[in-house]
């Protein structure tokens, strides 16, 4: 059974088809890329794989669970996380409260527990403190935990979103653009990142990049839209050699 | 003179009471939502009616349970008037507020919605139950205890206690429990919360569930204490108890305890040394200056540490 299987996906925001009839597949664990110029429907793909949006057409089968009709929470709940094209973070909890927060609500615990400081309490908020860590010190950010978000540059807040979105220990991991805003150095960081979140995690990876560095580095199978459609997919080298696709990205050579 | 002093600090420190588990109402809901929840004045005033009808069922005044003594009157009422009262605060964000959340509604039209929903309360309880006053019975003993010439009763300690005890648990709640941080994360950006696994329906109806049931307690205690109830009650301490909560800091627990108790004490204050036809004029002349000084309020910082 595929892990993700996505039929005859379609949205229409008012007149506007911003997705027509989108299909993927994963079959287990890939490293998959979604690329295509401004506006092609990217996010809006991502938007209503994580459950944002209610697809107009279409399905969306997850680990066999069709997700029409869940809420964005549910559907987190099924093993999907997901990070975002401008940071999300909550900027003024702490690194550390940013991942506890997500992780409260797996290993939660009730009112009259947290009153009466039970065993049962104890015992959780060390599994989740210790839960967090790991996860910040998988990602080396460690040394952050304590401060706030919006003090910290923005290649340390993008790693903080993945760690966040890895905390839920996510079956898919959608990444949207998480090279956007960084410098070279830290572009390099991030392929290093998400190749060896791939090979230490069992996950799959799909990322929205403009970077072709970071596609062409990463990723297996890409599958390009433009104007909402498909019009392209393939490995690095069949994408890279498409006539179609360098018509969508630098334009028609015929004026 | 100076047990007048005392006397004087401590009817502010009940007035405030009052203000304070009101505001708390306000800035909870507001601190997840950033919505002035317009009708929790009228809230409070619908409380207070439940109170009225719980205490009268229980007394066996309708022919149900006679006998009950009074203190177990009291410790039933108290849970049951702050469930049902939160039962009202969810109905309206269920009916009210949550469709025009869905739709993305800009905040300023549920605002009015909100306003909306406190006049229909207002005038739906006139409509139901019409416009006479109605006399709270007598719960608690009123003998009046003087120590060192300053007068107190038992009612009196009581509710500044309860406003003590309200704030010291809704500060717990919001800092150090799991749903508290999800209410935290919600305040500071809505839209990664459920992609984080979170439910937001569940976490903001726990909001209301707690500003409604602490409003509902407060329409308990106000009308044991000023035992005549009717509907337009909850407008001008709505009103000010909002005021409170601005000039504590909106959005910080903390400035909205500290603010209702500040605005009681300056009215007690302002009534003890000057005509009672002052006491709004001059309290709010000097909210206003505290505002002019601080926009944000006591505690609260720009868009910082919001509930």
């Amino acid at each position: 059974m595929a892990l993700l299987e996505i039929t005859n996906l379609t949205q229409y925001f008012g007149g506007l088809c911003a997705v027509s009839d989108f299909n993927a597949s994963f079959e287990g664990r890939e490293l998959m890329a979604l690329i295509g110029p401004n506006g092609a429907g990217k996010t809006t793909v991502f938007n209503l794989v994580s459950g944002f949006y209610q697809p107009s057409e279409g399905s969306i089968v997850f680990g066999g669970v069709n997700t029409r009709g869940m809420k964005p929470h549910e559907v987190t709940g099924l093993g999907i996380a997901r990070t975002f094209q401008n940071i999300r973070l909550w900027h003024d909890m702490t690194v550390l409260d940013n991942i506890r927060v997500s992780q409260h609500y797996h290993l939660g615990y009730g009112v009259a527990d947290n009153f009466f400081r039970t065993k049962r309490y104890r015992q959780r908020e060390e599994r989740i403190e210790s839960t967090a860590m790991e996860v910040l010190e998988a990602l080396d950010l460690a040394r952050f935990a304590s401060e706030l978000p919006k003090n910290l540059p923005y290649g340390v807040q993008r790693r903080v979103e993945i760690a966040r979105a890895l905390s839920l220990r996510p079956r898919l991991l959608l990444l949207d653009e998480p090279a956007a805003g960084l410098n070279s150095a830290d572009v390099e960081g991030l392929i290093s990142l998400v190749r060896w979140i791939y090979d230490n995690y069992d996950i799959a990876i799909w990322m929205i990049e403009h970077q072709m560095q970071v596609v062409m580095n990463l990723c297996t199978w890409i599958k390009v839209v433009d104007f909402g459609s498909t019009i392209a997919e393939g490995t690095p080298e069949q994408i890279q050699n498409n006539p179609d696709v360098i018509k969508a990205y630098l334009g028609d050579d015929t004026i | 003179m100076i047990e007048s002093l005392f006397q004087n600090i401590l009817n502010a420190l009940q007035w405030g009471s009052f203000y304070s588990l009101i505001a708390l109402g306000y800035c909870l809901v507001y601190g997840v939502l950033l919505l002035i929840n317009f009708a929790h004045g009228d809230i409070f005033m619908v409380g207070a009616y439940i109170s009225f009808f719980v205490v009268t069922f229980l007394l066996g005044n309708f022919g149900l349970i006679p006998g009950l003594p009074h203190w177990a009157v009291l410790a039933l009422a108290v849970p049951l008037v702050m469930i049902l009262t939160a039962g009202v605060g969810v109905t309206l964000e269920r009916i009210a507020y949550r469709p025009l959340r869905r739709k993305g509604a800009h905040r300023l039209y549920v605002v009015i919605t909100a306003l909306m929903c406190g006049l229909i309360l207002e005038n739906g309880n006139l409509a139901l139950l019409g416009a006479s006053r109605r006399n709270f019975p007598a719960l608690v003993d009123e003998t009046v205890i003087t120590v060192g010439g300053v007068n107190m009763t038992v009612l009196k300690l009581a509710v500044i206690v309860v406003a003590v005890l309200s704030f010291l648990f809704l500060r717990k709640v919001v800092v150090k429990t799991k749903i508290g941080m999800a209410m935290r994360a919600i305040s500071y950006d809505k839209f990664a919360v459920p992609l984080m696994g979170i439910p937001v329906d569940t976490v903001i109806v726990f909001t209301f569930v707690l500003g409604s049931g602490f409003a509902g307690l407060a329409g308990l205690l106000f009308a044991m204490t000023y035992p005549v109830l009717d509907p337009y009650m909850g407008a001008m301490i709505g009103w000010k108890a909002f005021i409170a909560a601005v000039v504590g800091g909106i959005g910080s627990i903390r400035g909205a305890f500290a603010g209702g108790f500040l605005l009681g004490f300056v009215e007690i204050m302002v009534v003890a040394f000057f005509p009672s036809t002052f006491r709004d004029l001059i309290a709010f002349t000097i909210l206003l200056l505290i505002l002019w000084r601080k926009p944000t309020g006591l505690f609260g910082v720009a868009r910082r540490t919001k509930i």
